[in-house]
């Protein structure tokens, strides 16, 4: 075991059990994974993905790039950071080699998000955060302070001092009067992304640290959305390594991290430790090591050794050995021995822990993500934030500054606190890598990728550090490059003999930390992911046995197979009951804008291409609405209700459409007409009654209503009344069969229903659905806007020259009528197409060829003539039949193509649109 | 994600708003009389500069009124936002480059 005594912050009165690789362990709440390998002297845990070299542990949070694991319990998922997985009791891991696995199982965890707005968000509770945060709320501003550790305090070990109390005590009493003051505070929380105007996503981590003791209704992750008046960037420093030949094996770790392990966990990484450095801050890890048993010796690149810590050393018997570098490791599973090189030549060092400095790289992430200007500090060998950005400011060590005195100064202003004395520093020393084989120099040690590499990319001619990012993968694993981007960048200028600081680094982007999808999903999974629209007759279709399909966000009943049936089948029998007898359709989805005002009419002239204005209170009339280019937007019928009042049907799904479209020019272009539009799509339920005995079903069930003929004549409606409920009934036909469209309120919808069923019973009244729908239109020819066009057929493409009118001087899209392009005779027009087989249904989107005089296909590429738009089964035809774009159409009626289906030709013949009844005898009967 | 102010309802996030293309292209007085480059102009053709732009934007999911924007293309932020109608901030705008 290499836990040690005296040491650390984990609860040593409780026993976790866990199992990695097989192989059962135990530990104590407050470890991470990491952590309690180390303690029970694992350091091997998995290998590179490309070479399958062995990785271990090599930091002690979210900058670690080695230590990836797979969970498996208590609920499997890839590629997390063994550092940052808190331990419970049960969990199951093991090392990734090569990929992780995701479940194949559903996540039963819930994750969710939370909207949040205050005036200033602090962005880690270390010395800075803590500091700013407190200064806030003390001036009574609204205050939110998050952290992505367990616990506050940031990177201060206890071993400091500040306010001449010890730096933990100092954490909890500011923590305490943080809570008193209401400042809103959570720990375990990442704030992983920065955005425009003070909005950042920062992601809860609420219930894996419980385990088994977690509250089941408490979800998982939540995403937080804070906007705030002003963001404090206090997200600290990471420590920088130095590359070197062999630098990824286990048991090289950064040297601030064996820190952690010992002052956070009491674990003791190695016995035999060398601490390679560049930077002061190295020294502290190898006294506090060395004074909890471990033998250290300190390597330090530079020739003029900080006095006070070397002092110190000598005092702790630690030997420090100036100038000199590592040049390599030894062993396999974990470091066996160190190679340096010093005044005094090569020397070999035996070693278990092999600890990294080269200096520290400020956190300047969620200040670059808002684009956030960098500049880089020769003497920090870093990047950090220049020039400043509305509403965010960056304190701290994220800010370059390292000391704890500079640290507690920015977070807190005149009145900071005192932090204890501290060594003077001794200047960092930029080294980005040391003498070797650059083909072992592991710059990016997730992604296998070395010096060598950027070597390649350099020799390739890649001049800009974005392009040898990509080329090498550096920086694209799970850790975005926290230890070897601003490494990369070094390299790079040196093997091109530029400065770091005309090179640049790369662009941080979100997310700081990998983000799994379930949590961005929230709850927007399964019937939560998008709105689900049902009409009032939805329970009735359920118990009906209906088919849904989906039609935009509405679920609309497709047909309703009995027993044994199949669509085809379903389909062919609603189609004959409403052609023969009668049918009814649920159809409430049907876009409804009711338009009021006394320049409705005119309004309506201005986007219909028909007249509106000329038709009379108490009929009906089909229009078509058009784009400015003359494309067909959208159709359907008007309904005049009065002078100053129509109702204006939309397909299902051009509803949103066609109302933005009205909206859209009566505010910006013709803000002085008399106008409202008002969507009553949900207040009104419609059932069409289709086909002969339509008459005798509407008939029975209001008695008040003349239905006759020539009382109630086709495109008319009437109001009537059902025990005291208004209704409106229509004469409108979408399947060219005698129709009553019945309107009523919606709260009235399944009981009309029932009664128009319940009349129709002795008729044989059967229920259909949308493919029965489509398959009647299509009969008819038709279109539906948006299946049989596409945004590129104009009214005269479909045939529908008749209601375009010729009397109004203008309507949106008329101009575009008269362009040549729209009269050139090739124009694709709406035409039918019947298989000469008589048993093809062609698949819609098939393309439509034509073969040469000889009976051969043209050399290719074949030219195309079109594309079946409809196709369908006819019970009334019995045979399939389709509706299809083919170039110059109307013309070639009776021409002979051929549709390419599953590898074969298919013979068809080009038809007019109307196939069943040209007259219009049964609708208007 | 910006916060985009709408001259009705203030600032709201960015989500809520809809693009509406270039500002001030008004419909033709007599489309009929225009010749076909005239009116493919108005129906197709939009400025494209880099910098300062008159746009359309609506409060979709909001009060869903349309209002103008003046907007940097180049640094995507907002320079100001006027109901139809009313002057937008006196920033200059560079409409002449199409690309
Ligand atoms: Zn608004």
């Amino acid at each position: 075991m290499s836990r040690v005594h005296g040491y650390g912050r984990i609860d040593r009165g409780r026993m976790l059990t866990f199992t990695f690789d097989g192989r059962t362990y135990t530990g104590h709440p407050g470890d991470t994974l990491a952590s309690a390998l180390l303690a029970n002297g694992v350091h091997l845990v998995g290998s590179s993905v490309n070479l399958g070299r062995p990785h271990g542990i090599s930091a002690a949070w979210t900058e670690d790039a080695t230590a990836l694991v797979q969970i498996e319990k208590p609920f499997p998922e890839p590629m997390l950071q063994a550092t940052t997985v808190e331990l419970v009791d049960g969990l199951v891991a093991h090392g990734v080699n090569g990929q992780g696995r995701l479940a194949d199982t559903a996540d039963p965890a819930r994750y969710d998000r939370k909207h949040t707005h205050t005036d200033t968000l602090v962005i880690g509770a270390g010395p800075a955060g803590l500091l700013a945060a407190l200064a806030a709320a003390r001036a009574g501003e609204d205050v939110v302070l998050v952290d992505d550790r367990p616990v506050a305090g940031g990177s201060l070990t206890g071993t400091e001092v500040i306010d001449g109390r010890p730096a933990l005590g100092f954490v909890a009493d500011v923590v305490a009067e943080l809570a008193r003051l209401g400042v809103r505070h959570l720990q375990r929380t990442t704030a992983f992304g920065q955005y425009d105007d003070g909005f950042v996503l920062a992601l809860e981590r609420r219930t894996d640290h419980l385990g088994a003791d977690a509250p089941a209704h408490r979800s998982r992750q939540r995403v937080h959305r804070i906007r705030a008046l002003k963001v404090v960037v206090a997200t600290g420093a990471q420590e920088r390594p130095i590359v070197f030949e062999d630098n990824d094996r286990p048991g090289v770790m950064l040297a601030s991290a064996a820190r952690d392990y010992l002052h956070r966990y009491g674990v003791l990484a190695g016995r035999e430790v060398v601490v390679f450095t560049s930077d002061d801050a190295a020294y502290a890890a190898a006294l506090d090591l060395a004074g909890a048993g471990a033998r250290v010796t300190v390597l330090d690149v530079r020739d003029t050794l900080p006095r006070e810590w070397a002092a110190r050393a000598a005092e702790a018997g630690v030997p420090v050995h100036p100038s000199t570098t590592v040049t390599g490791t030894e062993g396999e599973e974990r470091v066996r021995a160190v190679l340096a090189h010093g005044v005094d030549g090569s020397v070999r060092l035996p070693a278990d822990l092999l600890l990294v400095s080269g200096g520290w790289n400020p956190v300047v992430h969620l200040f670059s993500h808002v684009r956030g200007a960098l500049a880089y500090d020769p003497e920090l060998g870093s990047f950090r934030p220049s020039g400043s950005l509305p509403g965010v400011i960056v304190i701290g060590a994220a800010n370059g500054t390292l000391d704890l005195a500079g640290v507690l100064r920015e977070g807190g202003g005149p009145d900071a606190p005192e932090a204890g004395p501290e060594p003077a520093r001794t200047p960092t020393k930029v080294v980005w890598r040391t003498d070797g084989d650059p083909g072992r120099q592991f710059v990016d040690i997730q992604r296998d990728a070395t010096v060598a590499d950027i070597g390649r990319a350099v020799g390739a001619g890649l001049r800009s550090v974005e392009h040898v990012k990509r080329y090498t993968t550096i920086g694209t694993a799970h850790d975005q490059g926290k230890t070897s981007g601003v490494l990369a960048s070094g390299i790079t200028a040196e093997l091109l003999g530029a400065r770091i600081e005309d090179l640049g680094t790369t662009t941080f982007r979100p997310p700081y930390t990998p983000v799994a999808f379930a949590a961005l999903a929230g709850r927007a999974r399964g019937s939560l992911f998008d709105p689900e629209r049902t009409t009032p007759l939805h329970d009735w279709h359920v118990e009906a046995g209906a088919v849904f399909e989906d039609v935009g966000q509405w679920k609309r009943a497709r047909y309703y197979p009995e027993p044994g049936e199949d669509m085809d089948a379903a389909v062919l029998r609603e189609c004959a009951a409403a052609r023969s007898g009668v049918g009814i359709l649920d159809g409430s989805t049907l876009g409804k804008i009711d338009v009021q005002g006394p320049d409705a009419a005119v309004f309506l002239d201005r986007l219909y291409t028909n007249m509106m204005s000329t038709l009379k209170v108490g009929r009906v009339r089909y229009g078509v609405m058009c784009g400015n280019d003359g494309m067909v937007l959208d159709d359907g019928t008007v309904l005049r209700i009065d002078e100053n009042r129509y109702l204006v049907t939309t397909t299902t799904g051009g509803a949103a459409t066609v109302l933005d479209w009205m909206e859209e020019w009566l505010q910006t272009e013709w803000p002085e007409l008399r106008v409202h539009l008002t969507s009553v799509t949900e207040q009104w339920s419609v059932f069409p009654v289709v086909g002969p005995r339509s008459r005798d079903v509407v008939g029975e069930v209001f008695p008040e209503l003349d239905v006759s003929a020539d009382a109630f004549p086709f495109m008319s409606w009437r109001d009537t009344t059902l025990d005291g409920v208004p209704v409106r009934v229509a004469r409108i036909s979408f399947s060219g069969e005698l129709a009553y469209e019945v309107n009523v309120n919606s709260w009235y919808a399944p009981a009309l229903w029932e009664r128009l069923l319940a009349a129709g019973e002795r008729y044989g009244i059967t229920p259909y659905g949308t493919e029965t729908m489509h398959v009647l239109r299509a009969e008819k020819g038709y279109p539906i806007i948006g299946q049989d066009t596409d945004g590129t057929v104009t009214p005269q493409d479909l045939g529908m020259s008749w209601a375009v009118s010729k009397k109004k001087e203008d309507f949106v899209g008329k101009r575009s009528f008269s362009r040549p392009e729209n009269h050139n005779p090739l124009r694709k027009q709406f035409v039918s197409l019947l298989p000469i087989d008589g048993r093809t249904k062609l698949p819609e989107g098939s393309q439509i060829v034509e073969l040469c005089e000889n009976g051969s296909l043209p050399e290719p590429p074949v030219p195309m003539l079109g594309h079946v738009t409809s196709s369908y089964l006819s019970a009334e035809l019995g045979r399939p039949f389709a509706l299809a774009l083919v170039k110059n159409g109307r013309a070639r009626i009776g021409d002979l193509v051929h549709v390419p289906v599953n590898g074969a030709l298919v013979q068809a013949q080009i038809g007019d649109t109307v196939l069943i009844d040209p007259e219009g005898a049964r609708r208007d009967g | 994600m910006q916060l985009i102010h709408c001259p009705w309802c203030g600032p709201r996030e960015e989500v809520e708003f809809h693009y509406g293309g270039q500002a001030e292209i008004t419909y033709p007085e007599r489309p009929a009389e225009l010749s076909d480059q005239d009116w493919a102009e108005y129906v197709f053709y939009r400025d494209n500069p880099k910098g300062p732009f008159a746009e359309r934007w609506s409060h979709s999911a909001g009060c869903r009124r349309w209002f103008n924007a003046l907007r940097d293309t180049h640094t995507y932020r907002f320079l100001g936002t006027a109901k139809p109608g009313e002057p937008l901030p006196n920033t200059q705008r560079n409409t002449e480059v199409r690309v």
